[in-house]
């Protein structure tokens, strides 16, 4: 299973390359190939699910060479990029129609993949930064891909805080190799475990969390989110709120951090005023908004609150040394959200796009009553916001209940508290889209309102699915096992996993 | 001291991409950190004195001792350079882009201001 490890990367990093050759003619062909891709690759994520291993391009030996990593982290990371990536590109079949240069859009789409299969496949950090460089150049040029006014300034402005970032990431790169010598995971963690903290590697995690903290849009850093998501074409909002904010943001600063470098107190401490600040501000200012997309935007920030605000919790535990137990259980309800995150966001922005294709706004105000005119989306968006808010019998609900078990028995009542709260507001904010949109009367121009078909409706109803059914992820012992767990291990073990992993 | 040098240019240009209202100049910025950073990647492979890590003839007539014992103590680090060579690759990419982007802002927007160009609002 090893030996295919490179084909994450490779095969749509060849097929970007094709593609654009397809001219207008080709276009039926070239959306073919593209979605041949983005379903096989989700078959080989699905086929790597419980396997470990250690990849060394080239045969090259871990000490001078290049190496592709997979574990259980990896796998669960692979599994939810390849499932929102094979749906969004289903989505865009027709979607996409509306906008000229389609073989440059799946493209750029499939640079995008290949960049996000390679930040959380590669095991030495400064590859994992040329993939988190591709996959971000790639998602400026496509947050910018309709060229009006409102696309390019978003997609100037995200493009600038996102160099920053990556400025931020590579100097924090560069102290590493200075202090350790190694770019390796494993042989760098084995060196701060050895020499410990000292003030250079010590400013090297305070970059990176700065720069993963931009790349992932946790609250102070959040500015450039809330225009860039809605700005970006429906699928490729699916895709930046669903994956990219994780893999590039979440997953490489939580491998850093537990690693690489090990928890320590401090650290543990920022992660979870970043994710009760994220959680608390981003659900407050998406209360106030009118536009659809805009607020699903603002709800990715306070969803990313969860996430880190899990990890960081169990990060806590294991840097008091307390009963690893529960910090399993707080990065289980993390993680358990941040792929639940991937399936319901990138679902209720698939239906934002389904919506606005049907009614040519996105304006909450302008719309109602399209529940006769467009069941089938009226039906996904319902599931998707019951999951989000937390409703039992959907995903949501069993991720927010782990979480706030977790904080309860680490003692942080009142931050499981905040946790309840900002989920009932959330709650508020998706009553408000059902009722604007799809209850109350029929606007006189939207009379004529046609449900959309085809793979459109395919893409929602396969996520829609999904967010029924990855309840059984944590209900089902034996899928818990395989699925969840090794994830879930891959954090707690800390500093040795890697250098397990590595043989070292 | 040069270290502190390099990340005072760093700074500067964070502060020029982050304080300037003018889409070129935060462009220019962007760009002095990159240089800081690829500046900072080369002095960690620096060497006073160095030579070219590359084994020549007259070192393998000298038997591989004597060819681990001069390399050990006077070739450079060639990894930052690969890393350096890397990074100017990258920002090339996503300098060109931030250019390009520019380039049609302009002709939508006829300003270069960034508080004029504002229709999204917070």
């Amino acid at each position: 299973m090893i030996r295919v490890l490179p084909a994450f990367v490779v095969v749509p990093l060849v097929m970007a390359f094709i593609l654009p050759v397809f001219g207008r003619k080709g276009k039926a062909l070239a959306t073919l190939l593209a979605n041949l891709v983005t379903i096989s690759l989700l078959a080989l994520a699905v086929a790597c699910v419980g396997k470990t291993g250690v990849y060394e391009v080239g045969n090259w030996s871990s000490r001078v060479g290049i190496v592709l990593v997979l574990d259980g982290l990896t796998s669960l990371m692979l599994l939810a990029i390849n499932v929102v990536s094979a749906a969004a590109m289903l989505f865009s079949v027709r979607y996409m129609e509306q906008y000229t240069a389609k073989p440059k859009y799946l493209s750029l789409f499939l640079l995008m993949v290949a960049g996000m299969n390679g930040v959380v496949i590669s095991g030495d950090i400064f590859n994992l930064f040329v993939f988190l460089e591709v996959a971000s150049i790639a998602s400026y040029a496509l947050v910018g891909f309709g060229c009006e006014h409102e696309e390019l300034e978003a997609s100037f402005k995200y493009m600038v805080l996102g160099s920053v970032a990556s400025s931020f990431i590579l100097l924090g790169i560069a102290l590493v190799y200075g202090n350790t010598g190694a770019l390796n995971m494993a042989y760098a963690a084995r060196a701060i475990q050895q020499t410990g903290i000292n003030a250079g590697l010590a400013f090297a995690m305070s970059l990176f969390i700065a720069g993963f903290g931009l790349k992932a849009a946790l609250v102070p850093f959040h500015a450039w989110l809330p225009d860039a998501h809605p700005s970006a074409p429906a699928p490729i909002s699916a895709m930046l709120s669903g994956v990219l904010i994780k893999a590039l943001g979440v997953y490489a600063l939580s491998r850093l951090i537990f690693n690489v470098f090990g928890v320590s107190v401090p650290v543990s401490w920022v992660l979870i005023a970043l994710g009760v600040l994220s959680m608390v501000v981003g659900v407050f200012l998406a209360v106030g908004q009118w536009d659809f997309k805009r607020l699903l935007a603002y709800h990715s920030i306070s969803q990313m609150g969860y996430v880190v605000l899990g990890i960081g919790i169990g990060a806590l535990i294991l840097a008091k040394r307390g009963n690893p137990v529960w910090a399993s259980l707080a990065i289980l309800g993390g993680l358990f959200h941040l792929v639940n995150h991937a399936v319901f966001k990138s679902l209720l922005f698939l239906t934002s796009g389904s919506v606005e294709m049907a009614t040519g706004t996105r304006q909450l105000k302008k719309m109602g009553g399209l529940v006769e005119r467009m069941p089938y989306t009226r039906a996904a968006c319902t599931i998707a916001s019951a999951s989000i808010a937390g409703v039992p019998p959907f995903n949501g609900f069993w991720s927010k209940l782990i979480l706030v078990i977790a904080a309860v028995q680490a003692g942080f009542f009142g931050l499981a508290a905040v946790t309840v709260v900002v989920s009932l507001v959330t709650l508020l904010s998706f009553l408000k889209v059902q009722r604007y949109v799809f209850l109350g009367d029929l606007p006189e121009e939207l009379r004529n309102t046609r449900e959309n078909k085809g793979s459109m409706l395919v893409a929602m109803l396969f996520l829609a699915t999904l967010c029924l059914l990855m309840s059984l992820l944590v209900l089902v012992p034996s899928l818990r096992v395989t699925v969840l767990q090794p994830a879930v291990d891959a954090l707690v073990e800390g500093v040795g996993h890697a250098m397990k992993v590595a043989n070292l | 001291m040069l270290y502190a040098l390099c990340l005072l240019l760093f700074m500067i240009g964070l502060y020029c991409a982050v304080v300037k209202k003018n889409l070129v100049k935060i462009v220019i910025g962007l760009a002095i950190m990159e240089y800081a950073v690829n500046l900072f990647l080369i002095m960690l492979g620096y060497r006073a004195g160095g030579t070219a890590p590359i084994i020549g003839r007259g070192d393998l007539q000298a038997g591989a001792e004597r060819i681990t014992a001069h390399f050990i103590n006077s070739a450079v680090d060639p990894l930052p350079q690969a890393l350096v060579l890397t990074a100017i690759v990258i920002s090339l990419g996503s300098l060109a882009l931030l250019i390009s982007i520019c380039i049609r802002i302009y002709d939508k927007y006829g300003t270069f201001d960034i508080t004029e160009i504002r229709r999204l609002r917070g």
